[in-house]
């Protein structure tokens, strides 16, 4: 076997605290990295695999110690190299296109310059050589004018523009190890799927030995061969991805993927107990907290233990509980209540258009602005979920603003209970604005961090309902226990809530209005998928209590697909394809949504590269015609440009947008995904 | 709330000096700040006279202490209005936008485009100098710097969802900037003030210097500098002792609001209230 690239050690990292104690971030980590491989690492926010990833490069964080172990690079420690000797290594050696691309590029020079500057720091290469190495690496990288891009700065670059540019610049340090930390995270479904295809290629041509660090067991069932899963600073679980998918062995693998919502069933995930905690001391299972087969011997520390040629689990108990069905935590992945589509109509969106003008003295002489949003009609029924899905800038959250009266539609109005929406949340009555809540899609942003979560629970109470703090008080309670949190959170400040915790600190409020509507705007986007599972769950619940009609607003097919009984498509701002969920996804499709179902990620299914066009860099401009020609595959010449598409509806109330009749676009796709 | 450094604590401990100074004054000064003595005119500091005497034998010692009592009550009433009315003025800007917040940042930028002294000379000249006009001078000269500060600090928040949240619920304006707003710039509204005070009690002392300020033979530390000038080279300890006061107070004001900005900026980070 021949010798690893990087070897890590027995490596536990922690972060100082003010208060002098340290935190573990990284537990007694010891891996491999053999030439060739395509690893993957996987887990939570706060499980430690970004800090590991760093100190593969030698490098920790701020106030983080290397507490024990070693990272070893050819025999060398990383961590015993002087700062230039490192610099010699990272670029060169190991190079890391790190998280979030978009800041992690210098805002002051453009991108040919920032790969140039790596070019001749670990390459030598400069000049008119450089140029042309630039021009090629950007070619490579799918930019149809290397040229144009190079003289741009970051800012003028979309967000996946900017990852690749981010990877480029990692290339050109001809690195033999490349690590990516969350390379899709914040890209739309279509970017991330052409990132990864383009990953894709250039890793499996060049044999590059690559390290894919992510919290989407998609992506990494994507991009690695190997995966390593961790959980608390520690591996739990190790070994190759077509084992450990199919078959974990770690109860928290096995959680993980319990509560991955899947495209092809149209049921809930099963949601894991629990959260990921901290100050873990290591002497026993750091799992058993959230363990449903824990029993006395977690008590004791496990080990890695080796289940299979290539395959390790940190469980002692994995034996015993390898053909017992997991027990519910939260509950299982039932169906849900599909219900009948003959509900009473609560809001009823009738033909709005909305558009971002110019400030009036700049353009008081034309009626222009391009609409963002055009001709949508939705109908939300009450205790049914709609799901309105689409990549961004499709204006799903001007229509989410427009519904909460913050955005004037142009045309068009919105009724609740068959009652005209006045436009302006500010003329709308107590009644009428108690009906339409919000629920955001960050849950940092949603709650006042200077108010406690008794006050954040308070205020719609007293507004809508007239409630003395005293009064609102056993109602937050109540609304606490049905988002299944405790009354102790009644006096805890936002920031000391973890994600998960907020967002149901949200929904409660949102319910606490006793809402006809609630807007559900990515709630669960920002979520880790553990928790994600849960506040789905909560999301169906607190509905199957109250029969709150939702307008679900998602670009996650998968989660559509778990909790909506009715979607609709949006493409810049127009609806391309409506109808009952089942009809949405099965043949026939609207070109757009057979473009957004080859994107989801799944960890079963590898896509394959011909369902995705292979044009990047699309630009939308006005159209007269169809508004997705530009990206169409199967765009018909001389008629999609110009001609609107005609709607085209079926008797299931499934409606498409599109010149193909409906029986030639079914005949060419996949009959169901 | 992390500990504080040493020279936060000198800050604290020297505003504390003054502050019960100033409270404490008829117990403490050893003379009345105006009993003259011809007898003991311009004498070196002694064990009878700590600080000396000025020219009419007053003790200097006794006017420096009573002359805090003016700086203190001034510079932190005009710094507590300044602060209170500009910061709701920035918050308010800052949530309203648009033309109004466009208009009122004109006049603020107006106002800080003239030199603050002579702002304050204009209106000393034209309304008198009383304490009341005094700190009306000093509002209007220092208020302008607090709105700018707060309204940018209070931008970063009105984009927030919870500030959208308060507006689909239907809020009215002054609830979004007194309760969901205001909050969250209350750390910059206490550095603000301590910082204000610290400039308003140089300003002070400069009007009095130049003799715009409070009245003769009140003691007040500019004008007992200005009155002793003329005494530089045979007293100096006339003019040391008021400068030694207004230089300890300006300090302390400033490692005070340094202490503010570093206590609270760990747990803006934090985003806990303190």
């Amino acid at each position: 076997m021949s010798t690893p690239l990087v070897e890590v050690a027995g490596l536990s990292i922690g972060f100082r605290r003010p208060s002098g104690t340290t935190v573990p971030a990284v537990h007694d980590v010891s891996l491999q990295l053999m030439p060739g491989e395509r690893l993957g690492i996987v887990g939570e926010s706060g499980c430690g695999k970004s800090t590991l990833t760093l100190a593969l490069l030698g490098y920790i964080r701020g106030n983080g110690i290397r507490m024990q172990g070693t990272v070893r690079r050819q025999g060398v420690d990383l961590f015993t190299l002087n700062e230039s000797e490192l610099q010699q290594v990272r670029g060169a050696e190991i190079a890391l296109v790190p998280q979030n691309a978009g800041q992690a590029l210098a805002p002051h020079l453009t991108v040919g310059a920032q790969i140039a500057d790596v070019l001749a720091r670990h390459r030598d290469i400069t000049g008119q050589h450089a140029q042309h190495q630039i021009v090629q690496l950007l070619r490579d990288m799918r930019f149809g004018d290397p040229d144009q891009i190079a003289v741009c700065y970051p800012h003028q670059l979309s967000g996946g523009q900017q990852q690749r540019i981010a990877l480029a610049m990692a290339l050109a340090g001809a690195p033999n190890v490349l690590v990516l930390d969350e390379p899709t995270t914040g890209l739309d479904v279509t970017t991330q799927a052409h990132l990864l295809l383009l990953l894709d290629e250039i890793t499996r041509n060049t044999q590059m030995t690559t390290v894919v660090v992510s919290h989407d067991l998609g992506v990494i069932a994507r991009t690695a061969s190997r995966v390593i899963v961790m959980y608390a600073g520690e591996i739990v679980e190790d070994g190759l991805v077509s084992q450990v998918f199919a078959n974990p062995r770690h109860p928290y693998t096995r959680g993980l993927i319990a509560a991955l919502p899947r495209i092809d069933r149209p049921e809930l995930p099963t949601a894991m107990a629990g959260q990921l905690g901290h100050d873990y001391t290591y002497q026993r299972c750091t799992f058993a907290p959230r363990c449903a087969f824990a029993q006395q011997i977690c008590d004791t520390v496990p080990q890695l233990l080796v289940t299979e040629a290539m395959h390790r689990v940190r469980c002692h108990r994995w034996h015993e509980i390898s053909n017992e069905v997991r027990p519910a935590d939260v509950g299982t992945g039932i169906g849900r209540d599909e219900g009948s589509i003959t509900m009473p109509v609560v809001l009823d969106i009738k033909n709005v258009a909305a558009t971002y003008q110019r400030r009036r003295w700049q353009s008081w002489w034309r009626d222009d602005g391009v609409d963002v949003v055009r001709d949508v009609q939705i109908q939300l029924m009450a205790g049914q979920t709609c799901a309105l899905v689409g990549e961004s800038g499709s204006g799903k959250s001007t229509l989410a603003r427009m519904i909460t009266g913050l955005h004037p539609p142009r045309r068009g109005e919105i009724r609740l209970f068959d009652a005209p929406l006045h436009a302006d949340v500010s003329r709308r009555s107590v009644a009428e604005r108690r009906h339409v809540q919000l629920v955001f899609q960050n849950p940092d942003s949603s709650l006042n961090p200077r108010h406690t979560i008794a006050e954040i629970l308070h205020r719609p109470q007293f507004v809508f309902f007239g409630r003395s703090r005293a009064e609102s008080l056993a109602y937050s309670r109540d609304m606490l226990q049905n988002v299944r949190m405790d009354e102790a959170y009644l006096t805890r400040y936002p920031s000391q809530l973890s994600g998960g915790e907020k967002q149901r600190i949200a929904i409660a409020r949102a319910f606490l209005a006793e809402p006809a509507v609630v807007v559900c705007d990515e709630v669960v986007s920002a979520l880790d998928v553990s928790v994600q599972a849960a506040v789905l769950r909560l999301l169906v619940d607190m509905q199957q209590k109250s029969q709150t009609a939702y307008l679900f607003i998602s670009h996650d097919l998968a989660v559509v697909r778990a909790v909506a009984q009715y979607v609709v498509v949006l493409y810049a701002g127009q609806v391309c394809e409506y109808g009952p969920a089942e009809t949405v996804f099965s043949a026939p499709f609207h070109p757009y949504t057979a473009l957004l179902l080859a994107a989801v990620l799944s960890i079963d299914t590898t896509p394959s590269a011909d369902t995705l066009p292979q044009r990047i860099d699309v630009v939308d401009g006005a159209v007269h015609g169809c508004p997705f020609v530009a990206r169409c595959p199967v765009a018909i010449a001389g008629v999609c440009e110009t001609t609107p598409p005609p709607w085209q509806p079926a008797a299931t109330g499934h409606a498409l947008r599109c010149h193909h009749p409906r029986d030639v676009l079914g005949a060419n796709q996949h009959p169901q995904v | 709330m992390k500990q504080l450094s040493f020279v936060s604590w000198l800050g604290i401990g020297l505003l504390v000096v003054h502050v019960v100074m100033a409270l404490a004054a008829p117990w403490i000064a050893p003379y009345s700040p105006t009993a003259i003595d011809a007898t003991q005119a311009m004498r070196p500091p002694s064990l009878l006279h700590w600080g000396g005497t000025d020219r009419y034998g007053r003790d200097i010692f006794s006017r420096v202490i009573y002359g805090g009592q003016i700086a203190l009550v001034i510079s932190l009433t005009s710094a507590a209005i300044a602060v209170v009315c500009g910061g709701l003025i920035g918050v308010y800007v800052a949530y309203i936008g648009g033309f109004i917040d466009n208009v009122i940042m004109r006049l603020i930028d107006a106002l800080i485009s003239i030199p603050s002294v002579l702002l304050l000379l204009v209106i000393v000249t034209a309304f008198g100098s009383g304490n009341g006009v005094i700190i009306a001078a000093m509002v209007v000269s220092y208020l302008p710097g607090v709105v700018r500060v707060v309204r940018a600090t209070a931008l970063e928040y009105v984009s927030r969802d919870f500030i959208q949240a308060a507006r689909i619920r239907g809020e009215k304006t002054i609830h979004i900037v007194r309760d969901e707003l205001w909050p969250n710039i209350l750390d910059v509204v206490f550095v603000e003030f301590a910082m204000n005070a610290s400039w308003i009690v140089l300003a002070v002392s400069g009007l009095s210097f130049l003799g715009f300020g409070v009245n003769p033979p009140t003691p007040d530390w500019g004008l007992m500098v200005n009155e002793n000038r003329a005494m530089l080279l045979l007293a100096p300890w006339g003019i040391l002792y008021p400068m030694g006061a207004v230089a300890t107070l300006v300090i302390a004001l400033n490692l005070v609001s340094d202490a503010i900005a570093k206590a609270l900026g760990l747990d803006r980070s934090r985003g806990v209230p303190v």
